[in-house]
């Protein structure tokens, strides 16, 4: 299978697709924490329980009402081979603890795979819903009547005064997580963004890297997403979100218009220099790819080079992971053999594109 | 240091392994590190959300939050004692919640912003829940009311309110 095929084929919407103030907002996320009365939460599931949720999910989703709203196809991870989990993992739809849960767990996906419910991760059901660009509220809608149509099918628990009952007592009331991911390399390059993000984790947000270990972000790619889940309503919860991460974009914004108009020069020459070393390296490990990406993304963004696709940073950021490596040159590879093929990837992908670089 | 292993990328797990006597020293990257087998990655992991948690769980001798006599140390419906979830920070089923609300309250206090859920309700659960939310919310209206001297809305606020109660009263007495 050529590239261009294999980017067509097996592609989330929020991959391929754009969206409000996509030049920032790189996804929008909603991701719902539900549980069935009476069967004990998977920390304690014995495999009959496990297979009682199995089934009643399977039924429910294969329901007319459930239907209308969305096509799922329902598969356990017993029957996905490792790769495919992880590919999974790498798409964002599912977590690293189901893609290991192989005994128990199971994914429900619609065709776009805007919508998912990983089954038997913590809680019974996580329903999400993922889009590209800042469309958290739309995000919402969307999961809120998958939400609604299983629970006219599914007996959830539900408790008078705490809410949704979840697994953890961070996720009890609504079992809401929003979440933004941000390309923020403005703020970054103007050495803005630590003072930005203790700001937004003193306001019950919590923001972290996408890639990487502890505090450090590779990419410049952040997650803001709420803290709390009880004692405020889901519209509550967006509605915050949504207001600071407008502030962030305003800030990047002006760090973005600062850094050209006084440091030009040096931004050019970074974002050239980047685009040449993806164009021509012949290995590269993964954190020096989300690097280079987010300069070559920064780039496009600003003018600087023309013809490639604002696409190539989300989709270059899935492809080069390991599973997704493997799965397209149909081998399994060492870290080492990994980043030689990473590096023959990107110029394969770099070359599917007319670039002019100014 | 470069990772001994693939000597490409620098060395960031430090490990140093002792059998019977025997001292060998690793110096790895994340990557090989990962490969070498998952003690490494357990070890890499040892301090995580898990541990933070359980730490906030077991701050019960912490003052002014006091633990009422009496109140039950397992859940009956699972069988999980409340050691237990402080030491792994997950419930055991749904019905833990009420045989460890007594300690509950304090811990929702301080890892969310309140005990009590004011979200999205099951259209399920009944229009019983509905309506004692939509009280609640009314008796704060008409306090609000009374307060900012807006008396033509606190009587309509008191009348909206007497009807839903004695709906809602007839349901409660069956």
């Amino acid at each position: 299978m050529s590239l261009g095929e294999f980017l067509q084929h097996g592609m989330s919407q929020w991959i391929r697709g754009g969206g409000p103030d996509d030049d920032i907002i790189v996804t929008s996320r909603i991701r719902i924490a539900r549980n069935l009365q009476d069967i004990p939460f998977p920390v304690l599931q014995t495999d009959s329980h496990a297979d009682e949720v199995i089934h009643l999910v399977q039924q429910a989703l294969s329901n007319k009402s459930v239907q209308q709203i969305g096509r799922f196809e329902f598969v356990r991870c017993s029957d996905l081979s490792a790769l495919d989990r992880y590919m999974l993992v790498e798409k964002h739809l599912m977590s690293r603890d189901l893609a290991e849960q192989v005994k128990h767990g199971a994914i429900a996906l619609t065709d776009d795979e805007v919508m998912s419910i990983m089954v038997n991760e913590e809680d019974h059901l996580r329903i999400q819903c993922i889009m590209p660009g800042f469309r958290l509220a739309e995000a919402w809608q969307q999961a809120n009547r998958v939400d609604d149509a299983l629970e006219s099918l599914l007996p959830y628990a539900f408790h008078e005064r705490y809410g949704y009952l979840t697994a953890c007592p961070t996720n009890v009331g609504t079992g809401i997580r929003a979440s933004v991911m941000m390309h923020l390399p403005g703020l970054v390059l103007t050495g803005q963004i630590h003072r930005m993000l203790s700001a937004v984790s003193q306001v019950g947000l919590t923001v972290r890297g996408i890639y990487g270990e502890g505090s450090e972000s590779v990419g410049n790619l952040f997650q803001v997403s709420n803290q709390i889940t009880l004692g405020e309503t889901e519209e509550e919860i967006i509605g915050n979100l949504s207001s600071i991460v407008h502030q962030l974009i305003e800030h990047e914004r002006a760090a973005r218009r600062a850094l050209l108009s006084q440091n030009r020069g040096d931004l050019e020459d970074r974002v050239c220099r980047s685009f040449g070393i993806l164009a021509y390296a012949r290995k590269m490990d993964s954190k020096e790819t989300l690097q280079r990406l987010s300069d070559v993304r920064l780039g496009i963004d600003l003018g600087i080079i023309r013809g490639v696709s604002a696409s190539i940073l989300k989709e270059l950021m899935v492809v080069t992971q390991p599973a997704f490596l493997q799965k397209y040159f149909r081998e399994e590879l060492t870290p080492g053999e990994r980043d030689i093929r990473r590096a023959a990837l990107i110029r394969e992908r770099l070359r599917l594109d007319d670039t002019e670089v100014h | 240091m470069l990772c001994q292993q693939c000597k490409q990328r620098p060395a960031t797990v430090h490990f140093t392994k002792i059998v019977s006597g025997e001292k060998s020293e690793y110096h790895l990257c994340e990557q090989c590190a990962q490969e070498k087998g998952d003690f490494f990655a357990k070890a890499a992991q040892a301090f995580n959300f898990n541990h933070l948690l359980s730490g906030l769980l077991n701050m019960e001798s912490s003052p002014g939050v006091p633990v009422p006599a009496g109140a039950p140390v397992r859940c009956e419906t699972c069988g999980m004692s409340y050691t237990e979830f402080t030491q792994i920070g997950r419930f055991g089923c749904p019905d833990c919640y009420d045989s460890f609300s007594a300690r509950l309250d304090p811990l929702l206090r301080r890892i969310q912003s309140s005990e009590t859920h004011t979200g999205k309700v099951p259209l399920r659960a009944g229009e019983q829940v509905h309506a004692r939310k939509r009280l609640q919310q009314l008796r704060q209206e008409l306090q609000r009311a009374v307060a900012l001297e807006q008396f033509e809305q606190a009587a309509k606020l008191r009348d909206e309110i007497r009807r839903l109660e004695s709906q809602f009263g007839g349901e409660e007495g069956r």
